[in-house]
């Protein structure tokens, strides 16, 4: 199962890094959101994977934390996804009040001469 | 009120004055002089009373704590030494005041002038009385800051402009290396304390850190008393209006660099380097200042150089490390700064009544303004040395002084005559000043009659030079104990007998001072000629200047330099530097794995279960596809990364975090709408067919492919490596076993959120609620490329079918258009309000929580415009996100504050059992009402992105037809 996400998250970040180096806007924001779901499934995964047991637990027993899912990287990943959402929003309306001004999507504002 | 008080008043008045001064209408130039005046008298009559707790070696102190834990406290500290420099300041700050007023013409704005006029006379007597280190080196910038201004105060004029630039860039690195100094010092003698510091004089000297605190000391002084080679700012100050240059530049200011090396002589004085140092560049300054005061032309440039030489001359008895020396030296501070200040009054006059500076136009002034000329000789006569006057007293101590033998050394040696040269130079400059300005030919080609000035004008120069006359001839009567004073305080025990008469006999002194006065008479007979018609500047090095290097030095610094690396290392374009950081993030990573024996076992395929593996096999596909089709199917690169989203979702699904997976698919639903809603304004992009893509852009693809590749393959290995490393004891167990115990609640990713570490919580919202409002704003302004204007092809063949049925009205195929979901969406409404309700309300003990359900209640909101349109929802349904927003912040904010009431840190969450009927036994933590705050934030916050995005179709849609129906009128 590591292998598999691992691998899964090797590719959302070379995917998103790719589209990071392209030159138009839209490029990079489908870009920057692939990377921050390969970043928060990394830091995720840094709790390591534990099936069949979420951090929710039984009010008034004794509690063992080894049956548990970590819940730091969980209340990590969650307020990220938030501010995830936050910033997708502001590039995007920066990428479109940028091409309003420069009537180009081209990260630079101009079309690089090639 | 005690004298602790009244120091502490001595700083506040001229502040307060200042501020004062600072909004007084702009014409009233005689309200501006009574209140800067009476500021002035009043500080003075307060320096003055205390003379009665400093006399006899007494010290007054003010001390308010202010980061004591770092030995730093706002220290106030008056000895004799400090009080006489109050005195000045205080003193000849009134008579600057007076002179100013008749000086400044009505059209100068004069608020300014003196607001900072006052804000100096505070800073400058904060500098004075310091008694902390750090608060002496605040106090000292602000003297250069307000310098600045002053210099630069008629700022329509470029060498007003450049003058103050140079002054404060000089003065402030100056300043900076005094900063560093004096830490070190505080650093050897382990506190700021001025008292602590002077007591521990050997101490410092024989630290190893002696040399650089001061090197670095000194630079600070060298710098701010223009001494050489920092001397050329000081004739570029003189820009500044003559009051601030009688004021700052002669009298006060310049004084700063003088006084902190008294200050600190019995600290620092007495060793090899110190002596070296000092005396060179005091000597090379006396001598040098001297004779390039001989060749100005411009009777300001004469008095700053002639000032410059008299700073050295101070600086080179305070080089001498004899406690006579350090004696001439103070009473030198104060006779140079009384004959000093009337002489720049006098030139201020001058140039005033005659319209000129320049000594080449200006003669036989006498006949025009008898007083004024008889006023400017005496003290011109103070400034050559010539007996009965002040200057004379103190030039004397000074060539006895240079008489003895202090080290064996050539320095030493040469002092005498280096002493004689320089006051027949000083004899020379004083009898030219005179000479020129006020005999000879009447003047011709001046601009206006030249006369005598008002009265008051002159009022402060009379009594200068009266002071001059009485010190001179009488001083054991008259400056006597106060020069006690202040020398004791700096001496201590070591102040030497000393005489004050006016005439010793016939001695060694005497003669070095008729041999200088007759020399520099001689001089200047020889040299008349000459000077009538020389350039400006001394010959032989008129063309080598301080100023054009420091010019020089100043575009190479922060224009050649700048401009050259910009070239090499910069660049406008977004995408190098985007992969040098992805690059430099990659050998980052890489880095472990060089340093460290990582020892990587060969993964296995056990346990690996097909579904899991078919998913993120689907997941592999739409990441790579995104990617792949981001450039000209933007539709189909966001639905691919849709699927990611939900690969992503089940991921967290499957590895037990349920939070996540709620956070996560509500998320994706309202990114997704976002992006589709900023589809509509991006350009039309059709796949290219030929192929005109060149080589360099292919390499560069090349070159990106395998830096995302490797960073992928590290990310993936880096990951691998970690999940199957065994987890160390965490932080985990802690929030575990806490969570219902003392949080009150049993899910602990909740708990986590809104209690152990709500603090970050909070400003996470506030860091979503301001990016809300920031794309509100920058939507507020926005204009959108001409060619997305239009409006989308659809709906005009939508609308175009509406026209040709005459039974249609225009718009009502668009507004049907999707009917049967509409009404579903509709509907549906209640049922997602109740959602974010469970969600909301189920959160602390169970997956959900105020993120999940404030952005369901989101979700809400944005079907009700999907099913029905912008017009339609505003129509019936007011959302205020604005408000809901504040809401928010206001709520979690009054929760933590909450606590407080309880004697609580903020944010202390707590929780009891409440008995609610009906419903029985509920548990209530304060966290709950946070958690509200949360949900009522996220909630603005996406619906203020995603409605102003949306209103911005309908927007546009009005701007279109405004200038349809103008089109019809031009029509």
């Amino acid at each position: 199962m590591e292998l598999v996400l691992s691998i899964g998250i090797g590719v959302l970040a070379g995917s998103g890094i790719w589209l990071l180096l392209r030159p138009r806007t839209y490029q990079v924001i489908i870009g920057l959101s692939l990377l921050s779901y390969a970043v928060n499934l990394f830091i995720f995964s840094m709790g390591r994977l534990t099936i069949n047991a979420p951090p929710v637990i039984k009010a008034g027993t004794e509690i063992d934390p080894a049956t548990f899912a970590d819940p730091v990287p969980q209340a990590l990943v969650l307020t990220a996804i938030v501010i995830g959402f936050a910033t997708t929003a502001l590039f995007l309306v920066v990428l479109l009040a940028s091409r309003g001004l420069t009537g180009t999507d081209h990260v630079d504002g101009k079309e690089s001469e090639r | 009120m005690n004298d602790e008080n009244l120091l502490l008043l001595l700083i506040l008045i001229p502040f307060i004055g200042s501020a004062l001064a600072a909004i007084v209408p702009v014409n009233a130039r005689n309200a501006e002089a009574w209140l800067s005046g009476s500021v002035a008298i009043v500080a003075f009559a307060i320096a003055a009373y205390l003379y009665l707790s400093v006399a006899d070696g007494g010290v007054v102190r003010y001390t308010l704590e202010w980061l004591p834990e770092h030995g730093l406290n706002f220290m106030l500290r008056l000895d004799g030494f400090a009080w006489m420099f109050s005195m000045l300041i205080t003193g000849i700050g009134f008579l600057v005041v007076l002179y100013a007023r008749y000086y400044m013409s009505p059209k100068d704005p004069v608020p300014r002038f003196f607001s900072f006029l006052l804000a100096f006379m505070g800073a400058m007597q904060g500098m004075v009385i310091s008694g902390n280190l750090i608060l002496l080196v605040i106090f000292w910038e602000l003297t250069s800051i307000f310098s600045f201004l002053l210099i630069g105060y008629w700022h329509h004029n470029a060498a007003a402009r450049d003058g103050a630039r140079m002054a404060l860039i000089i003065t402030g690195i100056g300043g900076l290396c005094l900063l560093v100094g004096l830490l070190i010092i505080g650093h050897i003698v382990g506190s700021y304390d001025l008292d602590v510091v002077l007591a521990a004089g050997d101490k410092i000297r024989e630290d190893d850190l002696y040399v650089p605190a001061l090197l670095l000391i000194l630079m600070g002084a060298l710098t701010k008393s223009a001494q050489f080679p920092f001397h050329f700012w000081l004739p570029n100050a003189m820009a500044a209006p003559t009051p601030v240059s009688a004021y700052l530049h002669s009298a006060t200011m310049v004084k700063a660099g003088v006084f902190l090396l008294a200050r600190l002589w019995p600290v620092l004085s007495g060793t090899e380097e110190w002596f070296f140092i000092v005396g060179l560049a005091g000597m090379s300054t006396l001598l040098l200042g001297a004779y390039f005061a001989i060749f100005q032309q411009d009777l300001k440039g004469l008095l700053a150089y002639s000032t410059i030489s008299h700073l050295g001359l101070i600086t080179t008895l305070l080089s001498l490390g004899s406690p006579l020396a350090a004696v001439a030296a103070i009473f030198h501070m104060m006779n140079h700064a009384t004959f000093k200040a009337s002489l720049f009054m006098a030139a201020g006059i001058i140039d005033h009544e005659a319209g000129t500076r320049d000594m080449r136009k200006l003669s036989g002034l006498f006949s025009f303004m008898p007083i004024t000329a008889t006023l400017a000789m005496v003290a011109s006569a103070a400034m050559a040395g010539v007996p009965l006057l002040n200057g004379f007293l103190s030039k004397e101590m000074f060539f006895s002084e240079a008489l003895e033998e202090h080290s064996d050394s050539i320095l030493d040696g040469v002092l005498p005559y280096v002493a004689t040269i320089a006051s027949a130079f000083a004899v020379t400059y004083s009898v030219r000043f005179i000479h020129t300005v006020f005999f000879g030919p009447k003047p011709t080609g001046l601009s206006r009659e030249p006369h005598e000035p008002p009265h008051w004008m002159r009022l402060p120069i009379e009594f200068l030079v009266l002071a001059c006359l009485i010190v001179g001839t009488i001083p054991s009567l008259t400056i006597g104990p106060y020069l006690h004073t202040a020398v004791i305080s700096v001496l201590g025990e070591r102040t030497p007998e000393y005489s004050l008469a006016v005439w010793h006999g016939i001695n060694t002194p005497l003669i070095m001072s008729v041999t200088a006065l007759a020399g520099g008479v001689l001089l200047y007979l020889v040299l008349r000629n000459y000077l009538t018609r020389c350039e400006d500047g001394p010959p032989g090095v008129r063309n080598f200047k301080g100023q054009r290097i420091f010019e020089r030095l100043l575009v190479t610094i922060s224009w050649r330099w700048p401009l050259w690396m910009e070239e090499c290392f910069g660049t406008y374009r977004l995408q190098p530097q985007l992969w040098l950081v992805v690059f430099i993030a990659f050998i980052a990573g890489l880095w472990p794995f060089l340093t460290t024996d990582l020892n990587l076992g060969l993964p296995t395929l056990d346990g690996i279960d097909p579904a899991f593996a078919t998913i993120w096999a689907i997941g592999i596909v739409c990441a790579t596809g995104a990617a792949y089709q981001a450039k000209y199917h933007r539709l189909a690169a966001l639905i691919l990364m849709g699927g990611v989203g939900l690969v992503t979702c089940i991921t967290f699904v499957w590895f037990s975090a349920p939070d996540l997976a709620v956070t996560q698919l509500l998320v994706e639903i309202v990114t997704t709408v976002l992006i589709l809603l900023g589809l509509r304004w991006l350009p039309k992009r059709l796949e290219e067919t030929d192929d005109s893509t060149t080589l360099i852009a292919h390499m560069r693809r090349y070159r990106d492919f395998s830096l995302a590749v490797v960073c992928g393959g590290g990310m993936a290995i880096i990951a691998y490596v970690m999940m199957t490393s065994p987890l160390p004891e965490t932080i985990a167990d802690f929030f575990l076993q806490r969570a219902y115990a003392e949080g009150g609640g049993t899910n602990v990713v909740n708990v986590i959120l809104v209690d152990f570490r709500g603090f970050d919580t909070f400003g996470e919202i506030t860091v979503l609620g301001i990016v809300a409002l920031t794309v509100f704003a920058l939507l507020r302004r926005f204009r959108p490329a001409s060619d997305s204007v239009e409006t989308p092809e659809q709906q005009r063949i939508q609308n175009a079918f509406d026209d040709d049925h005459p039974d249609r009205k225009v718009g009502e195929t668009v507004y049907n258009y999707l009917m049967v979901p509409s009404v579903i969406m509709q509907w549906m409404f209640p049922f997602i309000v109740l959602l974010a309700a469970y969600l909301f309300l189920r959160g602390h003990d169970l997956p959900g929580g105020g993120f999940a359900a404030g952005i369901a209640m989101a979700i809400g909101f944005l079907l009700q415009y999907l099913a029905g349109g912008t017009q339609w929802v505003e129509d019936r349904l007011r959302i205020l996100p604005l408000r809901w927003i504040a809401l928010g912040l206001i709520l979690a904010a009054f929760t933590g504050m909450g606590s407080w009431l309880f004697g609580f840190p903020f944010l202390t969450s707590h929780f009891q059992y409440l008995d609610v009927p009906l419903i029985g036994k509920v548990p209530i933590a304060s966290a709950l009402f946070f958690d509200l705050g949360v949900f009522s934030l996220v909630v603005g916050a996406t619906a203020l992105i995603l409605i102003a995005l949306a209103h911005q179709s309908i927007r546009s849609h009005r701007v279109r037809t405004t200038e349809a129906v103008k089109a019809e009128e031009d029509a």
